[in-house]
């Protein structure tokens, strides 16, 4: 099997990989989100507190 | 467990099961509308409805495809293993269509009894097997 | 609850408290992590690579690896938070309540990766993105059952009665799965039945099915993993100033 071949997929290139790319873009979406959303939050209660200590 | 923890639990269980009955009541009522495609059975014994559009359903039956003229009009019989019906089509067809393959097509039933189909769509079946496998099993039947 | 022996429920509710279980997910994330990879890598290889074509759809049945476990795990999930509904409901408990929303955002990404994952597929192979048969139309449901879900929670101020609210709604909803399962049997649908799941034998050749169960641990592992991280951020935004976030917020600094 080619590397072309292998981008190919027989013709059907076009659905298999837009299929593929879409699920790795909602999966990484939503596993990465919340750990972002997660630092943010942390980062501003952070904050918060050292302005309530002085 | 605490009593009002198992009046909780209890509702809930009375609340499950009052939804599955009224799910169940509503999908007996909405049976028919629910139902893709006629099968061929139901269009010889007159279920399926005359002078409107309806899906029919069935297996392409071998060798029943011809290709009466030079355009691109096609007949086939399809079938549902006890009743035939015969369809008319002319466009393109979709990749998988062929000889005993399950094909659903939407149209309406003319005087003669044909159904004219204005759409064809393909439904393939549950097997996935590579095509080496599937030529063994065709030629197994022959071989005993 | 008196049929399960009191160290096991105190074991329970130790493990319930957020701070213990902030500090279990941390834990268990790595090793989660190198399962999922461990999975993945050889599901996506054998599907895409080493499986050969089928005899009928050539290579674009390679959508399978996708859309099957996706679609399994549309199902998983919602009974899941069915589950943690009731136990949020009759036990008032604050981590079902958090696991049952944070999978809410989840569920809903693979349900939409199923939907448009079979669309994609539909189109080559039946000649059409979409038709209003029974298995699609009940799969569509479930989408928006989870985008209820989340945005209900949402809606209501108080956290506390906005979990009872999404509880009840994840209970109504799962008469929906059985629906889903089963259209293909009772139901005409242009979706083709069951392959997997036959009681008698599965219609996929061995080739062909080793990748997709492989990929289909590897959706479950990765639902773990984001339900755990869902969960960390869900768990601070529900009591910000406890104790233990203060304590977080000092071991960072």
């Amino acid at each position: 099997m080619t590397l072309e071949s292998f981008f190919a997929m027989g013709g059907y290139a076009f659905y298999v990989w837009t299929s593929y790319g879409i699920t790795f873009a909602v999966l990484l979406w939503n596993l990465f989100a919340p750990i972002v959303l997660r630092k943010q939050l942390l980062r501003q209660l952070a904050l918060k507190q050292k302005r309530g200590q002085r | 467990m605490k009593p009002h923890r198992k009046q909780r639990l209890m509702l809930i269980g009375l609340m499950l099961v009052g939804i599955g009955l009224a799910a169940t009541f509503a999908l007996k009522a909405f049976n028919e509308n629910l139902m893709y495609f006629f099968s061929t059975t139901d269009v010889a014994e007159g279920k399926a409805p005359r002078d409107a559009l309806f899906r029919l359903g069935g297996m392409v039956v071998k060798g029943s495809v011809e290709r009466p003229g030079a355009d691109l009009l096609v007949r086939f019989k399809l079938s549902d293993f006890s009743k035939e019906v015969t369809v008319e089509y002319s466009g393109i067809l979709p990749d998988l269509f062929r000889e005993g393959q399950g094909i659903v097509a939407k149209g309406r039933l003319d005087s003669r009894g044909v159904f004219v189909a204005e759409e064809v769509l393909a439904k393939h079946d549950e097997n996935y097997m590579p095509p080496e496998v599937a030529d063994s099993l065709k030629k197994a039947p022959e071989a005993e | 609850m008196s049929f399960i022996p009191a160290p096991l429920s105190r074991f329970f509710h130790r493990t319930a408290s957020p701070p213990h279980f902030y500090a279990l997910a941390d834990k268990l994330v790595p090793w989660l992590t190198v399962l999922f990879l461990l999975l993945l890598i050889p599901g996506l290889y054998g599907g895409l690579v080493a499986a050969p074509a089928d005899y009928q759809q050539g290579d674009s049945y390679r959508i399978i690896y996708i859309h099957v476990p996706a679609a399994w795990m549309s199902l998983f999930i919602y009974v899941l938070m069915a589950v943690m509904g009731g136990i949020a409901l009759v036990w008032r408990m604050k981590l079902a309540e958090v696991m049952l929303i944070s999978s809410a955002p989840i569920g809903a990404g693979f349900t939409f990766v199923a939907l448009v994952t079979g669309s994609l597929w539909g189109k080559p192979m039946w000649g059409t993105w979409w038709v209003w048969d029974a298995r699609l139309t009940s799969e569509l449901i479930l989408l928006f059952l989870y985008l209820g879900v989340t945005s209900l929670y949402g809606a209501i101020e108080d956290k506390r009665s906005a979990a009872r609210a999404v509880s009840i709604l994840a209970l109504v909803g799962v008469v929906n799965i059985p629906i889903i399962h089963y259209s293909v049997e009772w139901w005409n649908t242009l979706h083709q039945g069951p392959t997997v799941s036959k009681m008698d034998k599965p219609s996929i050749h061995i080739s062909m099915l080793i990748p997709l169960l492989l990929m289909a641990g590897a959706f479950k592992l990765y639902y773990a993993i984001a339900v755990l991280q869902s969960a960390k951020l869900e768990l601070i935004k529900r009591e910000p100033s406890a104790q233990w976030v203060k304590s977080l917020l000092e071991n960072k600094a």
